[in-house]
């Protein structure tokens, strides 16, 4: 009796187990394939195609004839309106960790984790929307140009959702900071600001970078929200006050018309690989930045 | 209440079972489905609607996409009628290698030029709408107009409506010509985007569907040449081919549902080319 009900749970444990062990593979084995689709639909395109011009050229034409796939254009509005948002987002975020970690009374520091929180459950197309419907016509306004459509706009928009990534993770690189750091800059007489910015600051400063690396990775793939604000005009801008086109948003555009197979059907998921590269390369930076602190 | 670890059970057998039946539904369905343009999703909304009252056991379901997307779709099986505001392509009809799709002419559709209501110009030539396009004039005064940037909005390439204006306007007619859009060109994702763009820009110019047209933007009269006659788009002048700038609407087909013909042969009828007229498109002429 005790004999076959032992064998009868080592059984049963042992299936368990296989099984969350399945599950736990199946975010990798889902990855891999993901990979291989998008390498395996993309590098049709340079079998006709010079990887050297895809990279490189102003032009994006995917349906004249005959065709010219340079994302340059794309890549530009990609990275302006993400550095832009980095710009607006990482200030105030770390400003925001600071206060959060550091400074507020803990039913303050409760309320603004909260709403912090929840900037981040606000659904990114949602945020679009009121994007084009208040801060268009305010930056076309403001700045006396003619469409508030710009990449600016973008920006805004972006930094306010890259800032929950950001806030969270400082302020969990802060609090991560060993008392003794406090307790020993007091005892040689620092002042509380002189404390956080020259003793926590740096200390924390791989789990902040970190942060950074997180957001931009979040803001990068951003696609609806910056479909509607951004004006999707192909050219390179000289300022953030002009309509840019994102290689998110060009996807999005033009995947429904593409003819399965055609060249215009490659050169999307080509532009998919470089969006995985960028954001993989991102989050190994960011994990690499994490691991060292430790 | 209920203990956690029920809720929690319920919750993940639900979980579990919503998905699966979701899929069970929608393989049984046989609705009929129709995809494609943008431009006639509106119309095909009011057929859909209209068809259901008469036969109140049969469902019509209508998306949008862009004409492109609606064609790619019957390519590949996933719809039964493809709503298109442009005829298919070259490289469309290879990829349907030995399928037969069927072309049925439905309505007409006028693509108005639109400008801000404030803007003294009233009229131009097709020459003169291809240049500012392409960006060969970038300012209003190029065309008789004040001294400002013009801002030029267009549709996304998977729209019908961004590559007839490709062809008949930017290229006269000639469809494999070299002009295009320029790269300064904002591509708005549908024309309710366009409207609204150009009804708060007093320097914007784009194109619409007739059907889009509303107080609160101009249309421009449009000519062959400088010497005119310029004309305003309507039914009449579209009937009577003085407004060239308009273009016929398809259904693409391949008869794989019972329905398919019963609800083309509805379209044609004269109620349905009067929910035609209502949405402002123009009905086929009746002959």
């Amino acid at each position: 009796m005790k004999h076959s009900r032992s064998i009868q749970s080592q059984i049963l444990e042992s299936l368990i187990e296989k099984a969350i062990f399945f599950a736990a593979v199946l975010t990798i084995i889902l990855i891999v394939l993901i990979f291989i689709f998008l390498i395996k639909e993309g590098l049709n395109l340079f079998k006709v195609y010079p990887i050297s011009i895809f990279l490189f050229n102003r032009r994006w034409q995917p349906i004249s004839e005959p065709p010219s796939f340079g994302i340059l254009p794309l890549l530009c509005g990609s990275i302006a309106v993400t550095l832009g948002a980095i710009v607006i987002a990482v200030p105030l975020g770390i400003a925001s960790a600071i206060y959060i970690a550091e400074i507020a009374p803990n039913w303050l520091k409760e309320i603004l984790k909260a709403t912090v929180e929840f900037l981040a459950a606000i659904p990114s197309i949602v945020l679009g929307f009121v994007g084009l419907v208040t801060l268009v016509p305010l930056v076309k306004k403001t700045f006396g140009i003619p469409t508030g459509l710009t990449a600016l706009s973008g920006s805004i928009i972006l930094g306010f959702m890259a800032m929950p990534t950001i806030v969270s993770m400082m302020e969990d690189a802060l609090r991560a900071v060993p008392k003794s750091y406090r307790e020993g800059a007091l005892a040689l007489g620092a002042t509380r600001w002189q404390t956080i910015w020259r003793v926590l600051v740096p200390a924390a400063s791989s789990g902040m970078l970190a942060a950074i690396m997180l957001g931009i990775g979040r803001v990068i793939g951003e696609t609806m929200a910056v479909m509607m604000i951004t004006g999707n005009s192909a050219r390179i801008p000289n300022t953030l006050l002009q309509p840019v086109r994102t290689m998110t948003a060009t996807i999005a555009a033009e995947m429904g018309e593409a003819v399965h197979g055609s060249q215009h059907y490659s050169a999307l998921f080509a532009i998919g690989i470089v969006l995985f590269i960028i954001t993989f390369l991102l989050n190994l930076t960011a994990s690499f930045f994490i691991k060292r602190r430790l | 209440m209920f203990k956690p670890s029920f809720l929690r059970q319920t919750v993940l057998c639900l979980s579990l079972v919503f998905p699966f039946s979701t899929l069970l539904l929608a393989a049984k369905s046989d609705t009929l489905q129709i995809k494609g343009s943008d431009t006639m999703v509106n119309l095909g909304q009011a057929w859909a609607e209209e068809y259901m009252t008469l036969y109140p056991d049969r469902t019509v379901a209508v998306t949008g996409g862009g004409s492109g997307t609606g064609i790619a779709a019957i390519i590949a099986g996933t719809c039964d009628i493809a709503q298109s505001s442009r005829s298919m392509t070259s490289e469309e009809k290879a990829k349907a290698g030995g399928q037969k799709v069927n072309e049925t002419p439905v309505a007409y559709d006028g693509i108005a030029v639109i400008v801000h209501p404030s803007n003294p110009i009233s009229q131009l030539t097709i020459e003169q709408i291809s240049d500012i396009f392409t960006g060969k004039i970038k300012n209003w005064s190029g065309v008789g107009g004040e001294d400002k940037e013009i801002l030029v909005t267009s549709r996304e390439r998977n729209s019908g409506t961004h590559v007839f204006f490709l062809e008949h306007v930017l290229r006269k007619g000639h469809a494999k010509g070299p002009e295009e859009f320029g790269d300064f060109v904002l591509m708005m994702p549908s024309s309710q985007a366009i409207v609204e763009e150009v009804k708060n820009s007093d320097v914007a110019i784009g194109y619409v569907g007739l059907g889009y047209v509303n107080p609160e933007v101009k249309v421009l009269k449009v000519s062959q040449s400088l010497e005119g006659p310029f004309v305003q788009p309507s039914i009449e002048t579209i009937h009577n081919k003085t407004y060239e700038v308009s273009r016929p609407l398809f259904f693409y087909t391949k008869e794989n549902h019972p329905n398919v013909a019963d609800f083309i042969q509805f379209v044609l009828s004269p109620d349905g080319q009067e929910i035609v007229k209502v949405l402002d498109f123009v009905p086929l002429e009746q002959s």
